[in-house]
């Protein structure tokens, strides 16, 4: 090589030195190598998989099901946002190491929602209540929850989910829903109809502020020592249940508005109670509930001072994805918790991006 | 003997060939995937910080080492090709976790990397950056991925048919 002059190109880079039998066989083989490589990467990214239940797919049945709503959540559409903060007693850090059980005050952001996929649809006594949160711990770590006033799942894996949800889509011959599908569907899931039955026998309550909202997935929490201990968590109303209307007001928005005038008065205030598992009780199927007697450790209050309106940089613009964890809380082997994570990316993703109307609930002086 | 690069250059060649072809697996299979998503994500991120840094040591190390000459007989539509490819994976190797810490800057996440130990944001929380971020720093890894391809199919090139010590220069 080094007899080579520097102006003279070596012939063995010239093109009839490359297309000569030997080395064209060479190149083939080389190009061969890159092909599969590339072909392992479209197999990795799902490519070949058309078709598979992957969040994307998940995220466009919420999309078929319920119509184009850019710039909304693609589930728990409609909401506004809460401020306030979380006051620990310490009793949680028996069980987890996890900064914000210590005692002391950290600073919480969050969201009041009504599940579904409907931004603007009116309130009304059947619609589940959801309060997702972040926690600021004081290390820059974070925390966020989101619980729903129900007291288990409906469904216990990610294809029931999506069973279900599919049920909401429009049959092709005639623009609407089938109604038996999701005769069909209940018929073919036993835990569904079980949960069902649980969430039906207690009666929710009559707004926001006096509804429990639970973790419903189990969580592991670990102690300064490394003892690891299965729980569920829930938020717990100081106030008094009543149940709901006999019938709903014509406001649309009258739990929302509801909650707003709540805590305009005073803060609303919850308990963050944390169930302790026991051996045995089922962690990863969040339509079961664990029994009764459970001993239930009452960690802190949370204070929610402020209602707003969702606007740019709020809640409106966080995911609140439940497996946003500090060190110290981690998920459980159950299989919804990953799901959710991976499907709330996706409607992140593509919410952040699309062009924002106005919330539905525009609380007045709360910007 | 043809001149080849120093012993530091080969490792952290080979070490962030190895950490960049398994993220970018990671990377594209975790956004379709609902069990792995959070598993894979967990691990996207501290490996991404750890290119970052070591991307930044190799750099350095050009600099005080200058890679071995091409030969001499390579013409000169392959020396550009060659160096422009070259600085082409520098550049995405610095863009692409920069773009991710970025794009969770303004997307509002916490930057976890191993137990409670987290970066700082580096951007303020914001949808329009997100929404600019988060789409660059999937096209950004594809356009990698390509020069990767290209890369390799360079380097085998270089072993089994020109022969001409530059493959070589890196694996021994």
């Amino acid at each position: 090589m080094s007899l080579n002059s520097p102006s003279r190109p070596d012939p063995r880079y010239s093109l009839p030195a490359l297309l000569a039998p030997a080395s064209l066989a060479k190149l083939v083989l080389i190009g061969v190598i890159v092909l599969v490589l590339a072909g392992l990467f479209a197999w990795a990214g799902g490519w070949l998989s058309p078709g598979k239940l992957d969040q994307t797919r998940i995220i466009d049945t919420f999309q078929d099901v319920n119509g184009p709503h850019p710039g909304f959540r693609r589930n728990h559409a409609k909401g506004v946002c809460l401020v306030g903060a979380f006051e620990s007693n310490g009793a949680g850090a028996r069980l987890s190491r996890a900064l914000v059980f210590k005692l002391g005050s950290v600073p919480v952001i969050g969201r009041f929602a009504l599940a579904g996929g409907m931004p603007m649809t009116a309130d009304g006594p059947a619609a589940v209540r959801s309060m997702a949160l972040q926690f600021d711990l004081p290390n820059g770590e974070m925390w966020r929850t989101g619980m729903n006033d129900i007291p288990v799942f409906p469904f216990k894996d990610t294809s029931a989910f999506y069973a279900q949800l599919a049920t909401g889509l429009p049959d092709p011959k005639t623009g609407k829903p089938d109604p038996e599908a999701m005769k069909r569907f209940a018929a073919a899931h036993p835990d569904f109809v079980k949960a069902f039955a649980l969430i039906r026998s207690k009666p929710f309550s009559s707004g926001f502020a006096n509804a429990p909202y639970n973790g419903l997935n189990a969580f592991l929490l670990t102690d300064a020592g490394g003892k690891v201990t299965p729980v569920r968590w829930s938020m717990v109303p100081v106030d008094a249940f009543e149940p709901q209307p006999a019938s709903a007001p014509a406001d649309k928005n009258y739990l929302f508005d509801a909650l707003a005038a709540r805590v305009q008065k005073a803060p609303a205030q919850w308990h963050l109670i944390l169930t302790v598992g026991q051996p045995g009780d089922p962690t990863n199927d969040a339509t079961l509930p664990w029994p009764d007697g459970r001993e239930q450790v009452d960690a802190g209050l949370l204070n929610v001072t402020r209602i707003t309106s969702e606007a740019e940089g709020n809640c409106r613009d966080i995911n609140f994805d439940p497996l946003v964890l500090p060190s110290g809380i981690a998920g459980s082997d159950d299989p919804l918790l990953a799901a959710r994570s991976a499907a709330y990316s996706t409607s992140f993703n593509r919410r952040e991006g699309e062009p924002k109307i106005p919330s539905a609930v525009q609380v007045p002086g709360g910007k | 003997m043809t001149p080849h690069f120093t012993l530091l250059s080969r490792v952290l060649h080979w070490l962030m060939a190895v950490l960049i072809l398994a993220m970018l697996f990671i990377g594209v299979a975790m956004v379709s995937s609902l069990s792995d998503y959070h598993r894979l994500v967990s691990i996207h991120k501290p490996i991404g910080a750890l290119i970052l840094v070591l991307v930044a040591i190799r750099l350095i190390n050009r600099l005080l080492h200058p890679p071995p000459p091409l030969p001499a007989g390579m013409p000169a539509i392959l020396r550009f090709a060659a160096h422009a490819s070259h600085w082409l994976l520098y550049a995405l190797m610095v863009a692409l976790p920069l773009v991710g810490w970025g794009m969770l800057s303004a997307g509002g996440y916490p930057i976890n990397l191993v137990g409670s130990f987290h970066l700082p944001p580096i951007l303020p929380h914001s949808s329009a950056l997100y929404a600019l971020l988060r789409p660059a720093h999937t096209l950004l890894a594809y356009l990698l991925f390509a020069t990767f391809l290209v890369h390799l199919g360079a380097a085998l090139a270089h072993a089994f048919l020109f022969k001409d010590g530059v493959f070589e220069s890196m694996t021994r």
